[in-house]
Formats: C-alpha cells, sequence, structure tokens
C-alpha cells in the first residue's frame, strides 16, 4: 500500500489540557507511510495523550488530526482505521486467546472459516501455535504481549499504535521482543506508532522518533540525528548522557560562551602528558569517581575549571583493576572540536 | 501445650466456645420453629412436642390466603428484583464510567437507603404516596421494595465495574465494537455474576421485608405481613411455621448462590 506524499499520520496544531495541566500543548507530527515512528519522552511530557487522540480516546481541544488524509479528530474510536496495543495489554479475561484475537473481525461479522484462517495466520506471525483455547490469564507476560498484537494486526490496520507495549515485561524479554515487534513491522509493512520513555528502545526500534517534554515536541529526526546533534539541551540530556556545557565554562573550553553537550564517549581519558591536535580541545581534571560497567567504564572527572565531566571508555586493554586504580588521578581530558554539538535553547 | 501437629492453629477454648454461643444464640430460635411446625398441639407449645406429625403441611397447602400471599410476595419480589436490576446497573455504570460534578455526593445517596432505617423509609414513602393521591396497591409495594433493591444491585456491580477499569472497554472500540457491542460482548459477561449475586440478595431482601410493606401496601398482604397477622389468631399454630419454613427456603438459597457467586469473582 503506498499513498504517495500523505503522510499516514498527521498532527496539526494539536493540544489537549486535563484542568489546568496542558498534556498536549501545539503539537505538530507528520509520520510517513510505513514508518516506525516513536514518540519518546518521560512520564507526563504528553506523549501518550498524543496516541490516544490518534487512537479516538481523547479528542483534541484544538488542532486537527488526520490518518491518510482524512481529518479524524471527530470520529469515535469504533470508525478510525487504527488499532492498539495497550500498555496493559487489556486482553478480554472472559474469552480464550483465540476469541480475542478474532474479536475484530467477529465484530465485523467475517464468516466463521475465514476468521478462523485468519486467526490460525495471526498465531503464526507471534509465535503462538497451539495456545488458541487458553485463557489470557494462563499465558505469561510475554505472551499475552503476543496476543494484544494479534489482536490488533488481524484487523490489518493502516496504522498501529503501540503504548509502552513491552514496558511490564523483564529486561531479556523486552530486548527479544524489541526485535520480534521491529521484525514483524518491516514483514506486514504497517505504520506503527511507538510511544515509549526508554531512550535506548527508541533508539534501536525507530526509523524515526520524536521527543516530547512538557505536552511539546523538542525534536524530531532518526535516532542517529537525535542522538549526534541533539536540538536542545533537553534532547541532549533525555537521549543518552550527555555533558551539558555553557557559559563561562564553554568559554573557557571554545572561546565562545554559547552552550553545547558533547557526548562521553567522544572524550578521550589520557595522562597529563598528552599532547592535542590543533582540532582537539583539552582540559585537565580529576577523576572523582570511577563506575566499571563491565562493557566500557564511565569516569566522573572534575575539571580545574570548575564543572564535572561524564566520560566514557572501552574497557578495551583495561581490566576493573586497572580502572579502579584511576580514582583520585589527575587527568587530561581531550576530544575533537566537531563532536561539541551546540544548543539552541529548550523554549 | 500441645499444638496439633496439622499446622493450622487450633483456637483457644474460651474463643471456641464463644463462638459456639453465637452460633446457638442465632439458630436456636430456627430450629425451635422447623421443630414446631410438625408438633401434634394445635395452639400451645410445650417442650417437648408431645407427637410429631405431617399434617400442618396439608393444612397449609389447602388454604388459599397462603397461596395469595406467597403469589403475591413472588411478584413483588420479582418486579421488585427486575427494576433494581435495570436501574441499579444504569447508576452503576453512570459513577464507575464517567466523571461528573457531584459523582461522589450521588454516590453516597444511592447508598443511604440501605442505612437508613426501613421505619424512616416507610414513612417518607407512604407521606410521599398520599400526597401524590396514589392508591395503594401491588405498585405502590414494589416501588417501595425497589428503593433498597437498587442499592443491593448498585452495590454489586458498581464494585465489579471498578475493579474492571477502562482500557477492556477502550480496547473494544479499538477493535471496531459500538457501545452497544462493546457492552453485549465485554461489559456483561464480566458483570453477569454480579448482576445475579445483586438480583438474588434483592429479591430475598423484597421477599421477607416487612417494616417498608407495612407502610406501602393497601389492603394487600405479602407473606410476611400475613404470618404476622396469623400471630394475633392463635389457631392452627403450627402452620405459620410450616409458612415459616417455605420463606427460609426461598430466601436462604438465593442468598447461599449470591454468597458462592461473589465469592468465586473475588479469587
Amino acid at each position: 500500500m503506498a499513498y504517495a506524499g500523505i503522510p499516514a499520520v498527521e498532527l496539526r496544531s494539536v493540544s489537549r489540557a486535563f484542568g489546568d495541566v496542558r498534556a498536549v500543548d501545539g503539537v505538530n507530527l507528520s509520520i510517513l507511510d510505513g514508518e516506525f515512528f516513536t514518540m519518546l519522552g518521560p512520564s507526563g511530557s504528553g506523549k501518550t495523550t498524543c496516541l490516544r487522540m490518534i487512537a479516538g480516546f481523547e479528542r483534541p481541544d484544538a488542532g486537527m488530526i488526520l490518518l491518510h488524509g482524512q481529518d479524524v479528530s471527530a470520529l469515535p474510536p469504533y470508525e478510525r482505521s487504527v488499532n492498539t496495543v495497550f500498555q496493559d495489554y487489556a486482553l478480554f479475561p472472559h474469552m480464550t486467546v483465540g476469541d480475542n484475537i478474532a474479536y475484530g473481525l467477529m465484530i465485523k461479522k467475517v464468516p466463521v472459516a475465514e476468521r478462523q484462517r485468519r486467526v490460525a495466520e495471526m498465531l503464526e506471525l507471534v509465535r503462538l501455535q497451539g495456545l488458541e483455547r487458553r485463557k489470557p490469564s494462563q499465558l505469561s507476560g510475554g505472551q499475552r504481549q503476543r496476543v494484544a498484537l494479534a489482536r490488533a494486526i488481524i484487523n490489518n490496520p493502516r496504522v498501529l499504535l503501540l503504548d509502552e507495549p513491552l514496558g511490564a515485561l523483564d529486561l531479556k524479554l523486552r530486548q527479544q521482543m524489541q526485535l520480534e515487534l521491529k521484525a514483524i513491522q518491516q514483514r506486514v509493512g504497517i505504520t506503527f506508532v511507538y510511544v515509549t520513555h526508554d531512550q535506548e528502545e527508541a533508539l534501536t526500534m525507530s526509523d524515526r522518533l520524536a521527543v516530547f517534554n512538557l505536552g511539546k515536541v523538542e525534536q524530531v529526526g532518526t535516532p542517529a540525528e537525535v542522538y549526534e546533534h541533539p536540538a536542545t539541551p533537553f534532547v541532549a540530556s533525555f537521549v543518552g548522557i550527555s555533558n551539558l556545557v555553557s557559559g563561562e565554562v564553554a568559554q573557557a573550553l571554545t572561546g565562545s560562551p554559547a552552550a553545547f553537550s558533547i557526548r562521553p564517549e567522544k572524550i578521550h581519558l589520557a595522562a597529563l602528558e598528552a599532547c592535542a591536535e590543533l582540532d582537539e580541545i583539552a582540559v585537565d581534571g580529576v577523576v572523582r569517581d570511577v563506575i566499571y560497567l563491565g562493557l566500557y567504564t564511565r569516569y566522573l572527572v572534575a575539571l580545574d575549571i570548575g564543572v564535572d565531566l561524564v566520560v566514557a571508555q572501552q574497557n578495551l586493554h583495561t581490566s576493573s583493576m586497572d580502572v579502579m586504580a584511576v580514582r583520585g588521578q589527575r587527568v587530561r581530558l581531550i576530544w575533537k572540536r566537531e563532536h561539541n554539538q551546540e544548543l539552541s535553547a529548550s523554549d | 501445650m500441645k499444638k496439633s501437629s496439622t499446622g493450622g492453629n487450633t483456637a483457644p477454648l474460651p474463643v471456641a466456645l464463644g463462638a459456639w454461643i453465637a452460633l446457638l444464640f442465632l439458630h436456636v430460635p430456627v430450629l425451635i420453629i422447623l421443630l414446631y411446625a410438625f408438633t401434634t398441639e394445635e395452639a400451645t407449645y410445650s417442650f417437648p412436642p408431645p407427637g410429631l406429625t405431617l399434617r400442618w403441611i396439608g393444612i397449609t397447602m389447602g388454604r388459599t390466603d397462603f397461596w395469595q400471599a406467597l403469589q403475591l410476595s413472588l411478584r413483588v419480589a420479582g418486579i421488585a428484583t427486575l427494576a433494581a436490576l435495570v436501574l441499579g446497573t444504569l447508576a452503576a455504570a453512570a459513577v464507575a464510567r464517567s466523571r461528573f460534578f457531584g459523582k461522589e455526593a450521588v454516590s453516597f445517596l444511592l447508598l443511604l437507603p440501605l442505612a437508613l432505617p426501613g421505619i424512616v423509609t416507610g414513612i417518607a414513602l407512604r407521606s410521599a404516596i398520599s400526597l401524590g393521591n396514589i392508591p395503594f396497591s401491588f405498585w405502590t409495594i414494589v416501588i417501595g421494595h425497589a428503593t433498597f433493591c437498587v442499592v443491593v444491585v448498585y452495590n454489586n456491580v458498581v464494585a465489579r465495574l471498578r475493579r474492571f477499569g477502562n482500557s477492556q472497554v477502550e480496547a473494544s472500540m479499538d477493535l471496531g465494537a459500538n457501545g452497544w457491542q462493546t457492552f453485549r460482548y465485554v461489559i456483561f459477561p464480566n458483570i453477569a455474576s454480579a448482576l445475579l449475586a445483586g438480583g438474588m440478595l434483592a429479591f430475598a431482601l423484597s421477599f421477607d421485608e416487612v417494616i417498608v410493606t407495612t407502610f406501602t401496601a393497601g389492603q394487600q398482604s405479602t407473606l410476611p405481613i400475613w404470618i404476622f397477622s396469623q400471630l394475633v389468631r392463635p389457631r392452627d399454630r403450627p402452620v405459620t411455621n410450616v409458612v415459616a419454613i417455605v420463606v427460609i427456603l426461598i430466601t436462604f438459597i438465593p442468598i447461599v448462590i449470591a454468597h458462592r457467586l461473589t465469592q468465586e469473582s473475588n479469587e
């Protein structure tokens, strides 16, 4: 299915308030057809409210929501060609897995034979063959999650909305499901709109993502763009770990007071006598803290000019004994100027 | 002291004794009724009964005033319960599902008739019905009973709906079901046992109601009122006891079933 040029989902200056709280505040978004689009943000940032407005559970106070170019702002959920995977799965406890998955087709009065065939297809897609007659209460968390997914996808929605679908799963299962969701999305070719507060998840799965803060969209871009070129201090600090530098310290380091961010992994931890190249910045400090994380080690370095920087170094040639010995020592930090990311103010 | 090896703590003797005394206190009078339904004496009771007979059952079955009273009670209880099921469910849906101004107050006012003494409800209804120049009839009894039946159903259903949460309703709508389909396929199956339990409790309450009935009835007598009137006329006294057993059976069975149903769904 191609709808060339027309976005699958479009939000035009959409706002929604709950009492005095402006949950969503003038959001503009354009989600392309077939895209895996993530709305990332801390709790209360408006991302879930946006999703619920696309689904039709909430009405916007102002603005317009379009699905494939059609204004659906006033339509109830059952008249929109989107389906939702809920955070708590919202499976029907009195129905079997098969009946849960077939629910949408049953409502549309699809003949029983056809229903059974499609349910079997879905069970295969989410790898739950043989569990058709179980009740949701007899399934594990991961299995329930798959049922919720199958129940939504069977309706062939043009857009699938997922509200923190992996939030209740443990880390291992979550990572496995991330890959699986992505694979399923590529197979069925449906537009996925995915809500999460987990920046790692967002970076792993998305084609593009929007970073939400306080009801507004701070930045939209591919994971690489958002990670490497955060547009605002909030994005820099929320997506990955970042050192934010501004004012006098920025002046001392770069010669300009403009705020910038620098990723911990871009900074090289060197001995005091190390020399910097022309395109590099060098600054001295004392290692205040060392956190050994296996794959890499995180150092907290107090600069002589008065701020702390976080530095991450791969444990390529170092053991935990070596890195711990660095604590309290004077070091020189060196990084390339080009890795400084200039920031505009959040508001 | 040696504890039993089965693991459960046995209650200390005074507590066990207290429990048994309380149980006897509650149920011995009922046993007396059971016993004297079969006595050979006609007017006075002496212990032990001089002899036992099944004669009174036959006599009771032959009395048309008993049958009329029983029929009236069943009809009143049935219709009051039906009204309560509809109104109680609607009220519960409104309170549990939506946010509106004064919701807490409405919820409290709905529960009030249950806490209010029956005598107050009775006087209030009698005054209101007289003021409206409505003749006392079968329907005024039904209205009186519905006041507390609605509460019982409402209470059961609202508790279930609160636990049920809203996301299943949203899921159903999301999958293309409109309001009616969502009620039929998702909400109703989940509240059915609460409805049944509430309905049975309401039926049992209505069936043996005396106070409100005396205020709202005209010339009709429901079964409990009929029993009460029998006490002043000591002819065929054991007949009252037989009828009392009928009342016990009719009210006890639904209460046990209702209890079972709520118990099961709480697990």
